[in-house]
């Protein structure tokens, strides 16, 4: 086989196979990307899909914002606002962040990861990717045909009554919860099967086991929401009054099936960027992860709790005060494993050799963000607390700091960390660091007035305001706007680089996982021969070598 | 046997596993995380029954005799051979018995399609008798000729067994819902031809519970039926059985569901 060996000569190099066999041009036409059964080319379908739905979804919420800038009318009326900010939640939350890291991320790395050709069903993948172009197709039926205005949570009664396009929306995110069940089985099976020998559980990157824990959830969540979707269309279509309290039904139930799937749900979207974290951490810190099996057992214990403390957000509702009691305590025992994330990931840190790249300086602000928003949702988990801040901006900005600036975040750390994989080109990397920096300040401003406002009163998603809530939404607005001009040189440096972008080596940043071990872009069979399996986070081991302009294997160089 | 597993060739071993077991391992854990799913989408409506049987036990007592225990009962015992002749059809698949296999799966496709009409019929009785969900619920009158002006429907459930005579089998007193729920209804008399109040909810729970089931038989019939055609043509053999196994498996979580179904729905006391 010259051809492997032309391939292993390259490894070696750590040089890169743009303009050579790989993936991306290893066959051509459309056709042979929309049939594709190759991880990482659904994976790249999923990454386009999911940030054109980003970008929607931002725009949506720069038209809130402004509407927001006065008191009165800036540029909408309050019935589009209601379907405005509906929109903004459903298509950010069902269409971006749900599969966000695990269908773009994961599908790219998690096979490259085992040292594998694929994930364990191919077709199952490509089915999962159609099944979220359908469910994004029903959304957008129901953008355009009177658009959705109960927010993202479809409260009944309200939404069994509103005459807005309720069922197609519902019916959108029931067929994407298709789409994230068939992605979690197939990681589930993937990891359980396909590990290389030699590589145990507690052998596998951290990553692995993000996107085992999110899995779980992803499967034994996701049902429960389908079923309460289609409860809630039949409701509406037929009047099966299951949720209707005019026919005896309870609408309360609904609040606690949807709270069901979509409380563990914020763990589906914070397990795989607390994953992508600590690769970041390690690899950038230049230094072994600290503390491997807590972090490991930890996002498992958080992906068991997730699914015992969906009652914290039925307070107020109108439930038992005992009840409230237990979910209030099982909320606070989330705090656990997470603040054993952030410790340990700290630890990695100290004494480390921190290199500020652009996936670090997203991975540090993750650390903050994350750590504001969590500690700010032990607030909320407190009963007494809670009444009083419950249904305003306070809620609003706890929500952002964990999902914007948890997920998004991770999000953009991984996307930045694995780019030069997915397409063999480097980024540049000042302009990564502006907006790096433009992102982590305009989200603070954004969504820092909106814990002050919250805390003195005023309510999410009201139209108007008192006039004294005005300087608030002024700060917010304007930090939306920062934010966006982070969000828009980042598209123009990503874009640029794939045109003009230096050739990436093999392994650029010194990681030791083993999708590092094979060129960038991979060959269409992902290695050329099995990777050594070894320890994840041995970053030790590799170190630059200028001629490749990355990192190479340097056991024999390098360590005792 | 990793030898010959290993060979090239091998029509059925997709080229990212090692071996033909490894592969058959990876297809039997994604059925079974498949069926947790499907048990889990159950689940909110086994919930939902349990969450308003706890509520208003008087409805599902009182409601519950207008099902026809003997359909249910005789569609219980269909299912159940249905899932014999389908594990006869899996062992059938691989001990290669072609002929055997095709006319196993033949008849449980058969068993599903009597199921499913046995169902349709109870659901035309429903329907005459205006016994549906929610907003659709409109009794007619069951006795015709009770027709001394009452304009108020006047619900006649099925006779009970025994008017009267037996106590033991007779409905109990429905306890009161927990305080401060709004319309716990008064004591239901065990020959109070009164019905509670929102009995629709029983019915909306029954449509529910029973169509979504439907819809999995129905369903099953689809992945039982490209079965059929794929074990005509000769795919599977002593070497080759997945899908018929997958197929097995996944119809008996369908049976297993209606197991549960039936006593919840029909033998309430």
């Amino acid at each position: 086989m010259a051809t492997n060996e032309t391939l292993a000569r390259t490894l070696e190099a750590g040089e890169n196979l743009l303009g050579r066999d790989n993936y991306l041009n290893h066959t051509r036409g459309l056709r042979s990307w929309l049939l594709t059964l190759d991880h990482k080319r659904i994976a790249l379908m999923y990454l386009v899909s999911i940030l054109a739905s980003f970008l929607l979804g931002g725009v949506l919420a720069l038209v809130i914002r402004t509407e927001l800038l006065t008191p009165q009318k800036t540029v909408i009326g309050p019935d589009t606002y209601n379907q405005v900010f509906t929109l903004h939640g459903a298509v950010m939350i069902f269409l971006f962040i749900i599969p966000g890291i695990p269908a773009a991320l994961g599908n790219f790395v998690l096979p490259m990861m085992l040292g594998a050709k694929d994930v364990a069903f191919p077709r199952l993948n490509l089915a999962s990717y159609y099944f979220w172009v359908a469910g994004a197709l029903l959304a957008l039926v129901s953008m355009i045909s009177g658009a959705v205005d109960t927010g993202w949570t479809f409260y009944t009664p309200y939404s069994t009554t509103t005459n807005t396009a309720v069922i197609s929306m519902v019916m959108g995110a029931f067929v994407l919860g298709f789409s994230s069940v068939f992605t979690g089985l197939n990681f589930i099976v993937t990891i359980h099967t396909m590990r290389p020998p030699g590589m145990g559980w507690f052998r596998m990157p951290l990553f692995l086991w993000g996107l085992y824990g999110t899995a779980i959830i992803q499967i034994l969540a996701t049902p429960v929401l389908g079923i309460t979707l289609l409860l809630l269309a039949i409701e509406r279509a037929l009047g099966i009054g299951i949720f209707d309290p005019s026919l005896g039904g309870d609408p309360v139930l609904f609040q606690h099936f949807f709270w069901f799937y979509s409380h563990p749900a914020v763990y589906i979207m914070i397990l795989p960027a607390m994953g992508v974290v600590s690769e970041l951490i390690s690899t950038f810190s230049r230094k072994h992860i600290f503390g491997y099996r807590f972090i490991a057992y930890s996002s498992i214990a958080i992906a068991v709790i997730s699914f015992l403390v969906w009652g914290h957000h039925m307070f107020v509702s109108g439930q038992s005060t005992l009840l409230g009691m237990i979910f209030s305590f099982l909320t606070f025992l989330v705090a656990i494993p997470s603040a054993v994330k952030v410790f340990n990931w700290t630890a990695t840190m100290y004494k480390g050799s921190i290199w500020l790249a652009t996936p670090m300086l997203y991975a540090l602000s993750f650390l903050f963000l994350f750590g504001i928003g969590g500690l700010t949702g032990l607030f909320l988990g407190a009963l007494a607390t809670d009444v009083h801040l419950h249904d305003t901006y306070f809620v609003v900005a706890h929500f952002h700091y964990v999902m914007f600036g948890g997920t998004v975040i991770g999000f953009l750390g991984g996307l930045h960390y694995w780019w030069p994989k997915m397409f063999g080109r480097m980024y540049s990397e000042r302009w990564g660091r502006v907006a790096a920096l433009l992102v982590f300040v305009g989200f603070n401003v954004t969504f820092f007035a909106q814990f002050l406002m919250g805390s003195k009163g005023m309510p999410r998603r009201y139209y108007n305001y008192p006039p004294e809530f005005a300087p608030y939404h002024l700060v917010s607005t304007v930090g939306s706007y920062l934010l966006a001009a982070g969000f828009v040189i980042m598209a123009g440096y990503l874009l640029h680089s794939l045109l003009r972008g230096k050739p990436a080596p093999a392994n650029p940043w010194g990681s030791a996982t083993l999708e590092w071990q094979t060129p960038s872009p991979p060959p269409h069979d992902n290695f050329v021969s099995p990777p050594s399996v070894g320890d994840p986070y041995a970053v030790e081991e590799w170190q630059f070598d200028p001629r490749v302009g990355g990192y190479v294997h340097g056991a024999s160089v390098g360590k005792p | 046997m990793s030898i010959v597993e290993t060979a090239g060739h091998d029509p059925h071993l997709a080229h990212h596993f090692p071996s033909r077991r490894r592969q058959f391992e990876a297809g039997k854990l994604g059925m079974w995380i498949f069926l947790a799913t499907e048990v889990l989408l159950f689940g909110g409506l086994f919930c939902a029954y349990a969450v308003y049987r706890a509520n208003h036990p008087e409805i599902f007592v009182w409601a519950h005799r207008f099902l026809d225990t003997t359909l249910g009962a005789l569609n219980t015992a269909v299912l159940i051979g249905s899932s014999f002749t389908m594990a006869l059809a899996v062992r059938a698949a691989q001990l290669g018995r072609r002929h055997a296999l095709v006319r196993l799966l033949g008849a449980t496709i058969l068993l599903a399609a009597v199921f499913l009409g046995v169902k349709g019929v109870e659901y035309e009785h429903k329907w005459k008798e205006g016994l549906l969900w929610g907003k659709r619920f409109r009794p007619v009158e069951a006795s015709p000729t009770a027709a001394g002006g009452t304009p108020q429907p006047l619900l006649v459930p099925a006779p009970p067994p025994g008017a009267g005579a037996s106590e033991r089998s007779g409905i109990p007193l429905a306890p009161e819902g927990p305080a401060g729920l709004a319309g716990a209804a008064p004591a239901l008399e065990p020959h109070d031809s009164r019905p509670p109040r929102n009995v629709q909810i029983f019915f909306g729970v029954y449509f529910v519970m029973t169509g979504l089931h439907g819809l999995h038989v129905i369903a099953g019939m689809v992945v039982l039926g490209v079965m059929l055609v794929r074990a005509r043509r000769g795919e599977f053999g002593s070497s080759y059985f997945t899908p018929v196994d997958l197929a097995g498996l996944y119809w008996h979580l369908v049976d297993l569901i209606w197991i549960y179904l039936f006593p919840l729905l029909y033998l309430i006391h």
